[in-house]
């Protein structure tokens, strides 16, 4: 059983999703073919639950955590928001003064918005700590609010690698210092688990999430690794599956495709890993070479996260990402679309409307820059000639929005309004 | 060709984006929106700028198998449309909204990024027609004229786009006679939108409050309404809000001394006050204009044609006459107008007055004033 991207032309977003591996549709396939609720106790409950276990067990395995830490649930904003509001009220719980949510300003919006509902039903003060100019945390902000505010702190959530422009975070050193002060740990890892190295257990962190179909496994499931230590409320309430934290029948279908796509993900990555790094990096000379004034967003794909990390880049190795002066990433997109070549500006969409990405803007990007941003994202089928489409179309591309830029009185003041 | 269709979410730009299609062009559809902020827009099915509205366009274009896009383009309508629509009842005027937001925003910011993308025309659900002919030196003249439909014609609102904008617009809606006939259209093809509600309100004015949305933008000026004579007869709250012609919500206690109906007839920005009298001096023959844009010259002279002053008035017999810029009221090409057989009631600064021979546009301006010749005695 084979998965293809999608039919039409080149294909470069698999940041948004990514076809899934053989073994996870075949996994899919097969358990859909049978009947069970892992809740129910008779023999076809047992043959259910048991495949979830299994699942559970290799999931667990393949990410460095243990089996009763894994929690399924329908994706990664699920497990988002079981994090960021199941840790924030277990913690108030326990103490009422804990009404602090720090959070990296360039988190996904499946962190953010949930931290800016508890703000706004649940007496959250949301703190956005700031990045430097490639996207990575200040850990000097993060060190200050903590030291000022260590017993207001509910928890710190910072991810593990940026959906935008794959920045690397530096969540060993979040932990060390929310630690410190007794501050769980939440990370978002949907785009690096497969990507780069993830460890939950040496990595410290208190609960990490994860999202099937960003890493081959199919669309509506994911998990969130959670230390069983860690105070966290329900979000879903109801027949009190997934200890108690997730309620609802357990998709096995689901959850089998995950754990098949996770360890094939995890087993793969080093060697996929390498080649689709090689790939990006022909991408950044080849757009850099067809279009000089296009500017490279996030860190050197060259340059190593730091010393320590025994090679882990401080970029992920699929991503590429820039900014065309005088372009909207509207015209670009539809431009590219009609040329054969599928990419994304990264940033949310407001019904279909492109904003400004906020990863950017608080990058330092100015908003009239941040309009002409393209997220390129690479995956285990794209090949040489993807790249060389998008090489070859992209300087006409470039041109013509550029042009309609022009058409527009925005981009020619600058964005000022 | 290919072709940007416009589309609101409603029937109509769905059709035409249909119609499009069926002429065999190559058809994008893009949906502008329009709300800087979405939340400030109502929201439901009748308006044309709410989210609801841009899920409707998304699966008219998943019907109709063509790539859809949202183009955002609230700040460019911001600061023309909106901008406009305040500055203009700041200053005692009428403004028609949906005329300037055809002359900046479709006819002028997408239909100018659409031609910048490669587009060779952009489609509307306007109801329209163009008519094409070739004149005896071979070259082809593109005209406007009323749709058949007398009660959707648009004509009036399309005017200003002028005619080279006209040369790269398509409304493939020309020729509906009555928009049961669009609906059957939409049915057929299985649009989900076809017995979507029609819009009538200006979009960015929630609940048709007119008055209370210059409110919300313009700060409350107390100010005095008096007669003809200078008596005060009542107060108001800012007389921006205020529009000749207009006759309800003025607020007054007592009735006028001969008993009768009382309408705006002047709002005076620069001292903040508001004139009623009675209707007779509502009537005006005569009517300057500036901004014009001709499709067709009236040519030199005074020549007859018929003028409409509202989108959904009734055209009046007039002779009229292109000016020089140096001769109108702002320094843009002027129109002249006299009513010599019937006068017209409530016309205000800031109106379209667009200018027909039959069904033919022949152009349009902007109304800078309106008076009699004779002045009457009220």
């Amino acid at each position: 059983m084979t998965t293809r991207p999608p039919e039409t032309g080149a294909y470069l977003d698999h940041a948004a999703t990514t076809p899934m591996s053989s073994a996870a549709l075949e996994a899919f396939v097969a358990e859909a073919g049978r009947t069970g609720n892992a809740s129910s106790l008779h023999s076809a409950g047992r043959a259910a639950r048991r495949a979830v276990e299994e699942s559970r067990e290799a999931v667990a395995a393949a990410l460095g955590a243990r089996p009763s830490e894994v929690v399924f649930t329908a994706g990664g904003t699920e497990s988002d928001n079981l994090a960021i509001k199941g840790i924030f009220w277990g913690r108030r719980r326990t103490d009422p003064r804990r009404t602090r949510v720090l959070v990296s300003a360039v988190e996904h919006h499946a962190v953010l918005d949930p931290a800016f509902w508890l703000a706004g039903h649940a007496g959250a003060e949301i703190v956005l700590l700031p990045v430097d100019a490639e996207g990575r945390l200040d850990l000097e902000a993060l060190r200050a609010e903590l030291a000022a505010h260590a017993n207001e702190v509910a928890l710190v959530s910072v991810m593990w690698a940026n959906n935008e422009v794959g920045t690397l975070q530096p969540v060993r050193e979040v932990v060390r210092l929310a630690h410190q002060h007794g501050v769980p740990v939440h990370t978002d890892a949907v785009q690096a688990v497969g990507q780069v190295p993830v460890d939950f257990a040496s990595s410290g962190v208190d609960a990490l999430t994860l999202s099937g179909h960003k890493l081959g496994g199919p669309v509506g499931v994911g998990a969130l690794l959670a230390r069983r230590d860690l105070p966290l409320e329900a979000v879903l309430h109801g027949g009190g599956q997934e200890r108690g934290v997730r309620s609802g029948t357990l998709d096995v279908p689901a959850i089998r495709a995950l754990a098949a796509a996770v360890v094939d993900a995890v087993e793969q990555r080093e060697e996929r890993a390498a080649a689709t790094a090689a790939l990006r990096d022909e991408l950044v000379a080849g757009v850099r070479r067809v279009v000089p004034q296009a500017v490279l967003r996030g860190p050197d794909p060259t340059a190593p996260a730091d010393p320590a990390s025994s090679g882990t880049p401080a970029r992920l190795p699929a991503n590429a990402h820039f900014t065309f002066p005088g372009a909207e990433g509207d015209s670009l997109l539809y431009l590219l679309d009609s040329a054969g070549v599928q990419a994304s500006t990264g940033s949310a969409c407001q019904a279909g409307v492109p904003q400004p990405s906020h990863v950017l803007l608080a990058m330092g990007v100015p908003e009239a820059e941040a309009r002409g941003a393209l997220r390129f994202s690479l995956g285990r089928t794209s090949t040489r000639s993807d790249v060389e489409r998008l090489v070859e179309v992209l300087p006409q591309v470039v041109r013509r929005a550029q042009a309609a830029g022009l058409a527009s009185p925005r981009a020619m003041t600058g964005g000022a309004a | 060709m290919r072709v940007l269709a416009a589309m609101s979410g409603g029937v109509d730009s769905a059709v035409a984006a249909a119609l499009a299609v069926e002429a065999g062009h190559e058809v994008v559809g893009v949906h502008m929106a329009l709300s800087r902020n979405r939340d400030q827009f109502r929201t439901g099915s009748r308006g044309c700028c709410s989210i609801e509205d841009a899920g409707d366009a998304r699966r008219a274009a998943d019907v109709l198998g063509i790539p859809y896009y949202v183009w955002d383009l609230s700040e460019r309508f911001e600061e023309t449309v909106v901008a406009d629509f305040l500055s203009e009842y700041e200053a005692g005027r009428t403004p028609n909204p949906c005329v300037r937001c055809n002359e900046h925003i479709k006819f002028e910011a997408l239909l100018d990024k659409a031609t910048a993308l490669g587009f060779d025309a952009v489609a509307t659900g306007h109801y329209a027609r163009v008519v094409t002919r070739e004149a005896p030196d071979g070259t082809v003249a593109r005209e406007l004229h009323r749709s058949p439909n007398a009660e959707k014609d648009q004509s009036y609102v399309l005017a200003v786009m002028g005619p080279d904008r006209l040369r790269r617009a398509i409304f493939p809606l020309g020729g509906f006679a009555s928009k049961a006939e669009v609906r059957a259209e939409a049915e057929r093809r299985g649009l989900s939108v076809s017995a979507k509600p029609d819009s009538y309100d200006i979009c960015f004015v929630a609940d048709g409050d007119t008055r209370g949305f210059l409110r919300s933008r313009l700060e409350s000026r107390p100010g005095e309404v008096v007669d003809t004579d200078g008596n005060v007869v009542g107060d108001h709250d800012g007389a921006y809000a205020f529009t000749v012609g207009q006759r309800k919500g003025l607020g007054l206690g007592r009735p006028a001394p001969d008993g009768r109906a009382r309408y705006v007839v002047d709002v005076r920005t620069e001292t903040n006050t508001v004139v009623v009298g009675p209707v007779e001096l509502l009537s005006v023959d005569r009517i300057a204009g500036t901004g014009a844009v001709w499709f067709t010259e009236p040519g030199d002279g005074w020549a007859d044609a018929e003028v409409q002053v509202r989108a959904h008035g009734a055209p009046v017999p007039a002779q009229v006459r292109a000016t020089a810029p140096a001769a109108s009221d702002d320094g843009t090409p002027g129109l002249e107008i006299r009513l010599p057989q019937r006068p017209l009631r409530g016309v205000a600064a800031g109106q379209s007055a667009v200018v027909y021979r039959g069904t033919q546009v022949l152009g349009q301006a902007t109304v800078s004033r309106a008076w009699r010749a004779e002045p009457v005695r009220a």
